[in-house]
């Protein structure tokens, strides 16, 4: 999960990162308030997830309390990208120096976190990484010992900073692994790390929860606010991703669903998207997954592939058939269902006058025909 | 021969007293899997289907010094610490079945784990089946038949999906190894790679991958550089998944650029794999290569 920029700064504050000073702006009055406690330029930014918001307009400069005033106002309700701003941080502009990187994200190849900086920062790290891999120092931390004061040094020595600055990065540094460890952070990022007439200060961050972590950070929990599909399928506890096409897809098991969607695409369909049950789904879960998609203005035909383990087919042929029922006039639907108890739920299927098929590749390409018309 | 669990793997089973343990404590017995105790705190003196529970693993492994592999069915909060108690208790072999477990935690009792010389499984896995002989999971046992080919998988249900097509096709497993669906799993597809080469009965070996990380790739490295003598079939999933969206697996995503299934299937076929584009495929190319 993603962390807004107000929620990374004000964990930045209790780690003691420093921070341009800020506050959160719901209105245009709020940023008046917030601007001239402030005082000078301030920065107004959109709080929005999508990334690159500078460039879609939500990252403006103002000269007085007043002008803040004005573009918060203008830029909250609208939708940055897609997605609504509801806030808007106002932020203290800092005349910068120079710009550094340093993030510690977790490196799924050696199962370790992994501390990166660059002398270069305020640039896509991905791109420097690719162009100029000289310009970054990339050190691996034992997840049982942590950070020692030898990455510390390696840190310090590679950055080459004045003096002024260099003694403060490995205190900036050792809060940001400890924010990365005690907060389940995927990543934690300070990109740009400022040099700053008054010393180093985190402008602006990227922070990933892991979503697995949330029982333990109930602070970072957020209920899910719209009405997409996307929205109302993860409400109901589904692994739910939207896609473009027009065949829609229900599976048993990510992998599954995935294969699904790709085989469909083999024989020439188009997934509109990825739902997974999960393992052992109930008659109740699979009407609720094939409700949601026959109701999917995009989806034409349902296409549910099923492999019976813990899943029992008889339970998934009966949610289907009542959601067939329910919300299936006009749409087609092809089940391909194998394993437990496939045979009662063959014969569950028949009897409503839907046919299963025993191959996935047979079942997805009666689907993409069906498309056709 | 086989790998990792046969006739002679004695199992524990943590978290035996759940719904879920209980389920799956039954249908492995049933397979006919030796399990000899389970362990649930607080419910030592119970039994479950036979199987006598204990309050710790240090207990279990009093009574029954024979164990040499854990499954863990213990939720997510949880099951870092009974991963922790079967590692100090000196079980050798762990399969955690548990998923949503925060990837710190994993990160942590892997590593834990591989400084103590113990072997783990998942998290987020089907387990590891050798057919007719022990299963050591969750995966439908009846699926499964004896022979010659070695799965390898990221995936659960897909796994099957192979399997069943392979049984189908009188080819038979050697054995079927879940590694998990989470971004860092204890065993990877090199480890497999390297037990299945040195087994005597697996003579082909299938892989089934999926976006997100670079083990496919990095399995793909270790094909080219060991001269793999074994043929490998390779399916993986997520042709058609788009950029920066987790695929119901914490692991499937493409992040950053990297990870997608195109650079897998090209990785794995320049290294000299066989790259199926549907499930069914893989049992097609494995029937002209054995």
């Amino acid at each position: 999960m993603k962390l807004h920029e107000y929620e990374s700064r004000e964990l930045f504050t209790a780690y003691g990162i420093p921070v341009p000073r800020y506050g959160l702006a719901r209105s245009g009055e709020e940023a008046l308030k917030i601007a001239r406690e402030i005082g000078g330029r301030v920065v107004v930014k959109a709080q929005v997830l999508v990334a690159g918001r500078g460039k879609a307009g939500g990252i403006k400069f103002a000269h007085t309390p007043e002008e803040a005033a004005e573009i918060a106002s203008k830029m909250i309700g609208t939708a940055i990208k897609g997605e609504k701003v509801e806030s808007v941080l106002i932020s203290e502009y800092q005349e910068v120096e120079g710009e550094l990187y340093l993030s510690v994200i977790i490196d799924r190849s050696r199962g370790m976190p992994l501390v990166i900086a660059s002398p270069e920062g305020g640039v896509e790290i991905e791109e420097l990484a690719r162009t100029s891999p000289e310009k970054l120092i990339q050190l691996h931390v034992d997840p049982l010992i942590g950070l020692r004061p030898h990455h510390l040094r390696n840190i310090q020595n590679f950055m080459g900073l004045d003096e002024k600055y260099s003694k403060q990065l490995p205190q900036v540094l050792t809060s940001l692994y400890k924010l990365f460890v005690e907060n389940d952070c995927e990543l934690a990022e300070i990109n740009p790390l400022a040099i700053t007439s008054g010393g180093l200060v985190a402008i602006d961050a990227k922070i990933l929860v892991d979503d697995n972590s949330l029982f333990r950070h109930s602070q970072f929990r957020r209920s899910e606010v719209g009405e997409s599909f996307e929205v109302e399928a993860r409400r109901m506890g589904f692994s739910y991703v939207e896609l473009d096409g027009d065949i829609g897809i229900i599976g048993n098991g990510a992998g599954l669903t995935m294969a699904t969607m790709d085989v469909v695409k083999e024989m020439g369909g188009r997934p509109a998207n990825f739902l997974d049950i999960g393992g052992g789904a109930s008659e109740e879960i699979v009407e609720k997954a094939a409700s949601l998609l026959l109701r999917h203005p995009r989806v034409k035909v349902l296409f549910v592939n099923v492999l019976g383990g813990i899943t029992r087919c008889d339970e998934v042929a009966k949610g289907l058939v009542s959601a067939v029922k329910a919300h299936g006039a006009g749409k087609k639907v092809v089940v391909r269902m194998m394993g437990t108890r496939e045979e009662e739920g063959k014969k569950i299927l028949r009897e409503s006058g839907l046919y299963p098929y025993d191959s996935m590749e047979e079942a997805a390409q009666m689907a993409a025909q069906l498309v056709q018309g | 021969m086989a790998i990792l669990v046969n006739s002679e793997t004695r199992i524990v089973v943590q978290g035996i007293t759940g719904r879920q343990g209980s389920f799956h404590t039954k249908s492995m017995l049933q397979y006919g899997s030796k399990i000899v105790a389970g362990v649930t705190p607080g419910k030592g003196g119970q039994s479950v289907e036979g199987v006598p529970v204990y309050d710790t693993v240090r207990e279990a492994m009093r009574e029954h010094p024979e164990i040499n592999a854990s499954m863990i069915m213990v939720p997510a909060p949880y099951a870092p610490d009974a991963v922790y108690e079967a590692i100090d208790a000196g079980v050798g072999l762990i399969v955690v079945i548990t998923e949503h477990i925060p990837v710190h935690d994993s990160m942590r009792f892997i590593r834990y784990a591989r400084l103590n010389g113990v072997k783990i499984i998942g998290p987020n896995c089907p387990g590891v089946i050798t057919p007719g002989e022990c299963k050591l999971g969750i995966m439908p046992g009846h699926i499964f038949s004896r022979g010659s080919v070695g799965i390898v998988s990221r995936s659960g249900t897909l796994t099957y999906e192979i399997a069943h097509s392979i049984t189908k096709a009188g080819l038979g497993q050697s054995t079927a190894i879940g590694i998990g669906g989470d971004p860092i799993t204890g065993m990877s597809f090199i480890d497999v790679l390297e037990m299945f080469r040195k087994d005597g009965q697996t003579r082909a070996v299938v892989l089934i991958g999926e976006i997100g990380g670079d083990m496919e790739e990095r399995a793909a490295s270790y094909i080219k550089e060991t001269s793999y003598e074994k043929p490998v079939v390779a399916y993986i999933a997520g042709r058609t998944a788009p950029p920066g969206k987790r695929m119901g697996h914490a692991g499937a995503i493409i992040s950053m650029g990297a990870g997608d299934a195109e650079s897998k299937m090209k990785a794995l076929t320049s290294a000299g794999a066989h790259v199926a584009r549907t499930p069914a495929e893989t049992t097609e190319l494995l029937r002209k290569l054995l």
